[in-house]
C-alpha cells in the first residue's frame, strides 16, 4: 500500500521531470530535470530492493556525467534558447523543482530506511554476487567493454590536444 | 507502523544533533583559532561566549533577505538547499554505536557507495550557486570548487576502496566489525594502523572535500571575495555555512568509522552507551585536528592543488589498492 503510494508519487515526478527536460528553454534547467529523473529512477531501484543499482545510478549518472554536462553548458554560455513567452513558465518551474526535490528526498529516505530494516539482500542487490558474476560468467564482455572505454578515453584525449602534427 | 516511526524519530534526533553540532562547531573553531593566535575569541554572549551561536543565528535570520537583480531566481534559491541536504543525509549510513538503537541505515550493503554518490551530488549546489549568481567572482569560485571536488573525490574514493578491501564489505556496520579488537591485535586492528597511507590520503581529501584550509581557495577572500557565496546574504548564506560545517562533522564521522574503529573501545560490550561516547570523542578529535590544520597551514596555490590531487594522491592510492589486494590474497597477518 505504502509502496504503491510512493510509486505513484514518484511516477508523477518522473513524468513531470521528463516533460520539464523536453520543454525548458534553458539548458541548465533541462539538465537539472534530467538529474531529477535519474534520481527518481534510483528510487525505483531501491523500491525493487536493488540498492546497489540505485547508488550506482546516482553516483555515475547524477554525480559524474550530468555534472560534466552542467559544466559544459555553463562554460559554453549557450544555455538560453530564444524566449518564447517567459514569466509564467519560469514561475511554474520553480514550484515543480521544489516539489520534486521534496518528494524525491522524502522517498529516498523512505526507501533507504525501509530497505535497511527489511529482509536479507536478494541476489541482484548483493554487490559481492554482482562482482563474482562480472568476473566469472561475464568476464569476457566485461573486459571487452573496459578496453572499449579505454579506447574512447584515449581518443578523446587525442582529439583535444592541439598541434598534434 | 512503529518501525517507520522509530526511523523518523532517529532521523530527527540525528538532524538536531548535527545542527547543534554545527552551531557549536562554529564557536569552538573561533575560540580555538583565537587561542592559537593569542586572542580571546567570542566571550561576550553568555558565559564563555556559549550563547554566541544563538546570537549569530538570530542575527542571520532577522537580516533582510536580498535577491540581486540579475540572478536566476529559482536556481539561486535552490542552490543553498542542494548544499545542505547532501551534507545532512551523509550521516545516515554511519553507525554511531553498537546495537540496533544506534543504527539508522548503516547495515545497507552499499554504504560506501552511498557516501560516494552523495558526495558526487553535493557538487551541484556549488556549481549552481556560482552560475545562478551571475557574478564573475561567484562563477570562478563555483568552477574552482567543483573542479576541486571532482578531482579529490577520486583519491577519496580509492581510499574507501582500500577500506572496502580490508573489510571485505561495503556495509559500514561490517567495516566497524572488521576493526573490533577481537579481530586483530587490539587497538592495532584499527585501519589507521593497518592502512596508514589510505588514512593520510583520506584525511587530506576530506579537507579538500569540505573546502577547508589549506584547500579553501574556493573562498579565497583576497582574490574571489567569498567565491560562490558572494551574492548570498542572511539565511541563505548561513545555509552554505551550515552545509560546510555539517559536512565537516560527517567527514569526521566517516574517518572515525573507516580508520579509527568507529564506536569500538574498551567495555563497549558491557555498556553499549559507551560506544556512542567513544564515537563522539573520535569525531571531536578529528574536528579539532581540522581546526588545528586551519590555524597552521597556508593556502595551497590552485595549480598545486590540482597537481597534488591528480599527480600525487591518485597514483599513490592506485598503488596502495593494488598492494593491499596482493597482501590480502597472499594472506599476510592483519590483511586476512
Amino acid at each position: 500500500m505504502n509502496e504503491l503510494l510512493v510509486y505513484i508519487l514518484l511516477g508523477a515526478v518522473s513524468v513531470v521531470a521528463a516533460l520539464g527536460l523536453l520543454f525548458s528553454r534553458n539548458a541548465i534547467y533541462a539538465a537539472l530535470f534530467l538529474v531529477l529523473n535519474f534520481g527518481v529512477a534510483a528510487v525505483f531501484y531501491l523500491l525493487m530492493n536493488a540498492p546497489f543499482l540505485a547508488v550506482i545510478q546516482i553516483s555515475v549518472y547524477a554525480g559524474a556525467i550530468m555534472v560534466l554536462f552542467v559544466f559544459v553548458i555553463m562554460l559554453l554560455g549557450a544555455e538560453q534558447l530564444p524566449a518564447a513567452d517567459t514569466g509564467v513558465r519560469i514561475k511554474a518551474s520553480r514550484f515543480v523543482i521544489i516539489a520534486g526535490v521534496a518528494v524525491l528526498v522524502a522517498s529516498v529516505m523512505y526507501a533507504l530506511l525501509t530497505q535497511s530494516s527489511g529482509e536479507a539482500a536478494t541476489y541482484a542487490s548483493d554487490p559481492a554476487a554482482i562482482g563474482v558474476m562480472l568476473y566469472t560468467q561475464y568476464a569476457f564482455p566485461f573486459e571487452a567493454v573496459s578496453v572499449l572505454l579505454l579506447a574512447a578515453m584515449v581518443g578523446a584525449v587525442v582529439l583535444t590536444t592541439r598541434d598534434a602534427k | 507502523m512503529p518501525v517507520i516511526l522509530e526511523l523518523i524519530l532517529k532521523s530527527l534526533v540525528l538532524i538536531f544533533v548535527l545542527l547543534t553540532g554545527f552551531a557549536y562547531m562554529s564557536l569552538v573553531e573561533r575560540k580555538v583559532l583565537a587561542r592559537l593566535q593569542a586572542r580571546y575569541g567570542p566571550n561576550r554572549a553568555g558565559p564563555f561566549g556559549l550563547l554566541q551561536p544563538l546570537a549569530d543565528g538570530l542575527k542571520l535570520i532577522v537580516k533582510e533577505s536580498i535577491t540581486p537583480k540579475s540572478v536566476d531566481v529559482p536556481i539561486y534559491f535552490l542552490a543553498p538547499v542542494l548544499v545542505v541536504i547532501p551534507a545532512l543525509i551523509l550521516f545516515a549510513v554511519i553507525p554511531v554505536g553498537p546495537g540496533d538503537l544506534f543504527q539508522l541505515a548503516s547495515k545497507v550493503n552499499v554504504g560506501v557507495l552511498y557516501v560516494l554518490g552523495v558526495m558526487g551530488v553535493a557538487v551541484y549546489g556549488i556549481v549552481l550557486a556560482g552560475w545562478s549568481s551571475n557574478n564573475k567572482y561567484a562563477s570562478l569560485g563555483g568552477l574552482r570548487a567543483s573542479a576541486q571536488l571532482i578531482s579529490y573525490e577520486l583519491g577519496m574514493g580509492l581510499a574507501m576502496v582500500t577500506v572496502v578491501l580490508m573489510a571485505g564489505s561495503m556495509s559500514m556496520a561490517d567495516i566497524v566489525a572488521a576493526q573490533l579488537p577481537t579481530q586483530f591485535g587490539g587497538v592495532l586492528g584499527w585501519f589507521i594502523f593497518r592502512q596508514p597511507v589510505a588514512a593520510v590520503v583520506f584525511a587530506i581529501t576530506a579537507l579538500a572535500e569540505t573546502m577547508r584550509s589549506p584547500f579553501d581557495l574556493v573562498e579565497a577572500e583576497q582574490e574571489l571575495t567569498a567565491g560562490y557565496m558572494t551574492e548570498y546574504s542572511g539565511m541563505k548564506f548561513a545555509l552554505f555555512f551550515m552545509g560546510e560545517y555539517v559536512k565537516m562533522i560527517a567527514v569526521s564521522g566517516l574517518f572515525a568509522t573507516f580508520f579509527l574503529g568507529g564506536w569500538s573501545g574498551p567495555f563497549v560490550s558491557e555498556v553499549p552507551l559507551l560506544g556512542l561516547v567513544y564515537f563522539t570523542i573520535k569525531v571531536i578529535a578529528c574536528l579539532l585536528l581540522m581546526i588545528l590544520v586551519r590555524a597552521t597551514l597556508p593556502r595551497v596555490r590552485y595549480d598545486k592543488l590540482m597537481a597534488i590531487g591528480w599527480k600525487t594522491l591518485m597514483p599513490v592510492m592506485l598503488a596502495n589498492v593494488v598492494i593491499t589486494a596482493v597482501l590480502i590474497v597472499i594472506g599476510v597477518p592483519g590483511y586476512k
